[in-house]
């Protein structure tokens, strides 16, 4: 049943003639497809890694004895994660018409050096801004639940050795947590770099965007549309082969054996024909 | 003060409304090995961390080194120290636990290495040498880049007590060191453990060895029900206890 139906869909890839390959072809090395690609690149890694720091910090201040603090962590995680985030991209679009101008000044008093909030933030930053905003409520949760999976014995043994609270965190909790953070984060990066799409509705030329540019133009929707589609599974095959490695670094002294990289496998098995060649 | 390292003074604790420790005095001179003996939920685990101030006592004073411990006097109160103080404190006070708590993601060496490295800011080269020779005197030259995942509860625990002593430590303190370990494996930790005590290391050990204590602390403390039930050599705690309950209790564990 299944094979007929896969057989169906690779018939229907080869033949049916809406597909236009050779459009896809033409434009998936296209410049303005390129430079798509580049700037989806771009705000992923930069939206993850702000995200990332904003999310373990609201993680460290969630468990933090102080209620003030983790009161602020819980606000900010229960706004962000509250909302869509579509609403909050149009949001950081539309905020000059919230504050006209940014200043510095006594709270309530006079301002002295301002600027239009227009300026201060470009398309790019408001996209940035809500992509890493929002992505930083997520990371936090997936930290928080990192630091909690490690035991309490460990965080005991490194101040009992005379380790302050920052560095057991730094050199023995965090680390130790990494192995229960890195799987969701690649799920989150996967994600992310999809999520990147939605900022197409405020303008911003990503993959996505810049696809459509060209199919309202020539109409050739479906090929464009397929050129995205490479793309962005090409970007997340990388991604994943990324988190294989990260996932057995991050393994060390968990488990007996760490997995093989394909390399490692690869040798083995050279090896092993070699030695059977060797031992007729 | 006087040259005691450990002196405690009707040192109490809670947990909420259940009282843990009812006023426990307590002293121990540099150089000397005491062994808390009592049955479980006697306090003599809440009491050895309250000397490290991984608990923090609710009345007394407890001093290590003519020090108090976490906190400071001014007058009549006490400020409990920051953050930063009490962890300098505790770089003297070496601890080892029943469960080992070596860091997973460390080899044994790296365990080792880490606090002087990452606390006292020693370098590198030296720290490296004094963790080789500790790693040998626990018996595990060859075990340096294994990680504790690899390594026998024996061998763990070992390699904890070499992670303590790498700071120098004036006082050790031990939490049932051996209470996790098949018994085949106790032998190994205690015969360090006897060592160590060999070298004049001060050192406070939680246990139901009975046989280590007899054969290694000077004096024998017993506790029941959060308090100092009695005190004294090992000749006289083991051999002739005079309460009941230090009585029942030798029996049951003889």
């Amino acid at each position: 049943m299944i094979a007929v139906l896969v057989a169906m869909l690779v018939h229907m890839l080869f033949t049916n003639p809406n597909l236009e390959w050779p459009t896809v072809r033409k434009y998936l090395f296209s410049n303005i497809i390129l430079r798509g690609v580049w700037m989806t690149i771009k705000l992923t890694i930069l939206s993850m890694a702000i995200g990332i720091v904003l999310g373990t910090l609201a993680a460290v201040m969630r468990l933090s004895e102080n209620p003030v603090v983790k009161g602020a962590a819980w606000l900010y995680v229960w706004f962000f994660r509250g909302t869509p985030l579509l609403v909050q991209i149009v949001f950081w679009f539309s905020i000059h018409l919230l504050f006209k101008t940014l200043a510095f000044g006594i709270p309530f008093g006079p301002h002295f050096a301002g600027e239009n909030t227009n300026n201060l933030i470009p398309l790019f930053t408001s996209a940035l801004l809500a992509l890493s905003l929002n992505e930083g409520a997520y990371m936090s949760e997936i930290v928080r639940a990192g630091i909690l999976s490690v035991d309490e014995g460990q965080s005991e043994a490194a101040h009992a050795l005379g380790m302050t609270k920052t560095q057991t965190m730094r050199r023995i909790v965090l680390p130790q947590a990494m192995r229960v953070i890195v799987p969701p984060t690649g799920n989150e990066t996967n994600s992310m770099l999809k999520s990147t799409s939605l900022v197409s509705t405020i303008g911003i030329f990503e993959l996505l965007r810049s696809a459509q540019a060209i199919y309202n133009n020539n109409y050739k929707t479906i090929p464009l549309l397929i050129v995205a589609v490479i793309w962005y599974l090409a970007m997340t095959s990388i991604l994943q082969v990324g988190q294989f490695y990260l996932e057995r670094h991050y393994g060390r002294g968990s488990t007996r054996t760490v997995p093989l990289t394909p390399v490692q496998k690869a040798k083995l098995l050279f090896s092993s024909v070699q030695n059977r060649g060797s031992h007729p | 003060m006087t040259n005691l390292m450990v002196d405690a003074q009707q040192v109490h604790k809670s947990f909420g409304p259940v009282q843990v420790l009812k006023g426990i005095d307590f002293q121990v001179a540099p150089g000397q090995v005491v062994c808390l003996l009592g049955p479980s939920g006697s306090g003599k685990s809440t009491f050895l961390r309250c000397i490290n101030h991984l608990e923090k006592i609710n009345a007394g004073r407890l001093f290590v080194d003519g020090e108090l411990v976490g906190y400071r006097q001014q007058g009549d109160k006490l400020h409990e120290l920051s953050e930063k103080d009490v962890a300098k404190k505790r770089t003297e006070i070496g601890m080892v636990f029943q469960h080992f708590n070596l860091f997973p993601h460390m080899t044994a060496i790296g365990n080792i290495m880490e606090a002087p490295l990452l606390v006292k800011n020693e370098p590198k080269v030296e720290v490296r040498q004094r963790a080789t020779e500790l790693l040998a005197k626990v018996g595990l030259g060859d075990k340096a880049s294994a990680y504790p995942r690899q390594l026998s509860g024996g061998q763990q625990q070992r390699v904890a007590i070499a992670r303590a002593l790498a700071m120098r430590p004036k006082l050790m303190l031990f939490d049932e060191p051996t209470s996790a370990l098949d018994p085949e494996l106790v032998g190994d930790v205690l015969a360090v453990m006897k060592d160590l005590a060999s070298t004049g290391m001060t050192m406070i050990v939680v246990t139901h060895e009975i046989g280590f204590a007899r054969e290694v602390a000077d004096t024998v403390v017993f506790m029941d029900g959060g308090v100092v039930v009695e005190q004294g050599p090992p000749s006289e705690i083991i051999a002739n206890p005079r309460h009941e309950r230090t009585k029942a209790f030798l029996s049951q564990v003889l």
